[in-house]
């Protein structure tokens, strides 16, 4: 994977020939870099120290919006405590859900592509449809499950339309939907050298022994890179409890994307909904910083190939 | 056990037996245990589904039964083209498939192995901090941008149509880079050196020896992107205010608004489950034709981070 090339080197001719080539073949991206993220990027900074509604040009405001965030926004403070429940709760647990049953379907069982299809089908189904499925299924008056209870003669559970479970049923339709995490972890099983069974074998591991000390270890690698894209997808939570339960009921589910868009696009703060999502951007770059500076601790970078 | 007694019959003997047994017994336990719990996951991962097919097929009274009916007898059928035809989601489908998903998969997979190769198989200075930038801008939440393109897109004049979402994908994709260069480094270095001797310009040889052979990887990059057309909502929602544009995502989303606002229409969830049926069916035979190049690309794209 090393490239060999001079530590310091002039742009002779040669060089710059290849530059100019290299730069030719990157062109569409560095291009899209530039137009679709760089200035965005900039713009957006720029708005967020501004009171803008489209109507109007940018009103310099200083630090006003990040001020209004953390003092004169209840709803703001809402949605952080919902991302951060959210976020804390559905990351780890997708990962150790899709991990499990990536270990399960990795013994030998018979119809195993059958059953990884099936779990993995969930991850790829439109979130608008998962959206509507779940919203009927878990329907307090006509969804399967509370009809159900009913007909065994048992209170009905009001999944959707209850603020203390809206968000527990959110995380469980996330789960439903990891099929992706488990197609991964279950490739990475895959190349988990069997010599390191075979010699746990000899020295009298059992089972357990070789779950725990062979095959959690040698995936801390991808279990790391898993949690750090569910944390950041997480943070960004948008269409599913936008669809499914609009932010409701009372405010339960009011994600702080959800927050944000409603800024930027229902009420045309564009300003602050900026100022929102730098707020955003930093909590998802602290986060992936701490997680790997602490990953040192728990992830295993023995022998493998990268 | 005692059936069977091979001609030697020592207490030793037999002792040995049952020891010998005793884990394989252990693991007919573990073996039923393990399709136990699989068997009963399966169910749970597929009810969904099913209830959606089956809700899709009721009528009125078959909605509000206590407890549900599973399998509607009589099934309406006709609800599906009734659902169907509530909206214009013809037109939903086709701009769904032939301003968005196309356009959009040709454009990323064009790019993309444009990119890729100049990220994978040229030696330039400045390579590889292009290439890290690029990774890096994998990080960056869409809320970020989402504003600031917007104002971009409507000063443009691009609201109320596909360029929003189709001409970045012409661009490439970061995803998609990484994985394409991924794939493409694992291709002998000697076939392009071959081709370099013969006088082929590195373009040639992109075109006439890597895409040849990366076919199975442009393949999973044109479904997921496909994939990602269909199923894409925060995209459209922002920019296409005119009903007319809409992809089919937002057709099933406003369905679901002005069905459960009217309210007292009990045909307002198999309508919806109609529509969402047919929406998924799609998705079920795509992914039923290509579920080995689709998982292995999967795994291929997670694996080496």
């Amino acid at each position: 994977m090393s490239i060999t090339v001079s530590k310091r080197r002039r742009l002779t001719p040669t060089n710059l020939r290849k530059l100019i080539r290299g730069l030719l073949f990157v062109s569409p991206w560095l291009i899209g870099f530039l137009v679709f993220t760089l200035v965005p990027l900039v713009t957006s900074i720029y708005f967020s120290f501004h009171r803008y509604d489209l109507m109007r040009p940018p009103n310099f405001v200083g630090l006003a919006n990040y001020v209004r965030m953390f003092t004169k926004d209840p709803r703001f403070v809402n949605s952080v405590y919902n991302t951060v429940f959210y976020v804390g709760f559905s990351a780890p647990l997708g990962v150790i859900s899709a991990f499990l049953l990536a270990n399960l379907l990795n013994t030998r069982i018979v119809g195993r592509s059958g059953f990884r299809a099936l779990f993995f089908f969930p991850s790829i189904v439109p979130a608008v449809v998962t959206a509507m499925i779940w919203r009927y299924l878990l329907n307090v008056q006509y969804g399967a499950i509370n009809s159900t209870l009913v007909g065994l003669g048992l209170p009905r559970i009001p999944f959707l339309s209850n603020p203390d479970l809206a968000k527990p049923s959110l995380i469980m339709i996330y789960m439903w939907a990891q099929g992706n995490q488990m197609v991964i972890y279950l490739a990475s099983l895959q190349d988990v050298p069997r010599s390191l069974y075979e010699a746990a074998t000899m020295d009298g591991a059992n089972t357990w022994h070789k779950f725990w000390h062979v095959t959690v270890p040698m995936c801390t690698p991808v279990i790391l890179f898993n949690l750090i894209m569910s944390f950041v997808w997480g943070i960004q939570n948008f269409v599913l409890p936008w669809l499914l339960t609009d932010g409701g009921p009372n405010l339960a589910t009011e994600f702080l994307a959800i927050h944000l868009y409603r800024n930027a696009f229902e009420w045309l703060h564009m300003g602050y909904a900026s100022a929102l999502a730098w707020v955003m951007f930093v909590a998802i770059v602290v986060l992936t910083i701490v997680l790997f500076k602490t990953s040192a601790r728990w992830v295993y970078y023995g022998g493998g190939e990268h | 056990m005692t059936t069977q007694t091979p001609s030697y019959t020592s207490i030793d003997a037999a002792l040995n037996r049952t020891e010998h047994w005793r884990p394989v017994i252990s693991k007919w336990v573990a073996d039923i245990l393990r399709y136990l719990v699989l068997i009963v996951l399966a169910i749970s991962f597929v009810l969904p589904f099913f209830w959606m097919v089956s809700s899709a097929l009721k009528d009125d009274s078959q909605v509000y039964t206590v407890p549900p009916i599973w399998i509607p007898i009589p099934a309406h059928w006709e609800n599906f083209p009734n659902a169907w035809s509530t909206y214009d989601f013809n037109r939903y489908m086709v701009n769904t498939v032939f301003k968005f998903a196309l356009p959009s998969t040709l454009g990323v997979i064009l790019a993309s192995a444009l990119v890729a190769y100049g990220f994978a198989r040229l030696e330039w200075p400045g390579r590889d901090f292009l290439f890290s930038l690029c990774m890096a801008t994998m990080m960056i939440p869409f809320a970020v941008t989402m504003v600031p393109l917007f104002v971009i897109f409507k000063t443009l004049g691009w609201i109320n149509s596909y360029r929003p979402l189709v001409i970045p994908a012409f661009c490439g994709s970061p995803y998609f880079i990484f994985m394409l260069r991924q794939f493409f480094r694992t291709i002998p270095e000697e076939l392009s050196d071959a081709a370099r001797i013969d006088g082929a310009s590195e373009f040639g040889i992109l075109w006439r020896i890597i895409l040849p052979l990366a076919k199975p990887a442009l393949m999973v990059v044109g479904l997921l992107q496909f994939m990602y057309a269909w199923n894409e909502y925060l995209g459209p929602v922002i920019y296409l205010n005119d009903q007319h544009q809409w992809p089919i995502a937002l057709g099933v989303a406003y369905l679901r608004d002005t069905t459960e606002s009217v309210g007292a229409s009990a045909l307002a969830y198999p309508y919806l489950m109609a529509v969402s049926a047919i929406v998924t069916l799609p998705i079920v035979i795509v992914f039923f034709f290509t579920q080995r190049v689709f998982i292995e690309g999967i795994s291929l794209t997670g694996l080496k981070g």
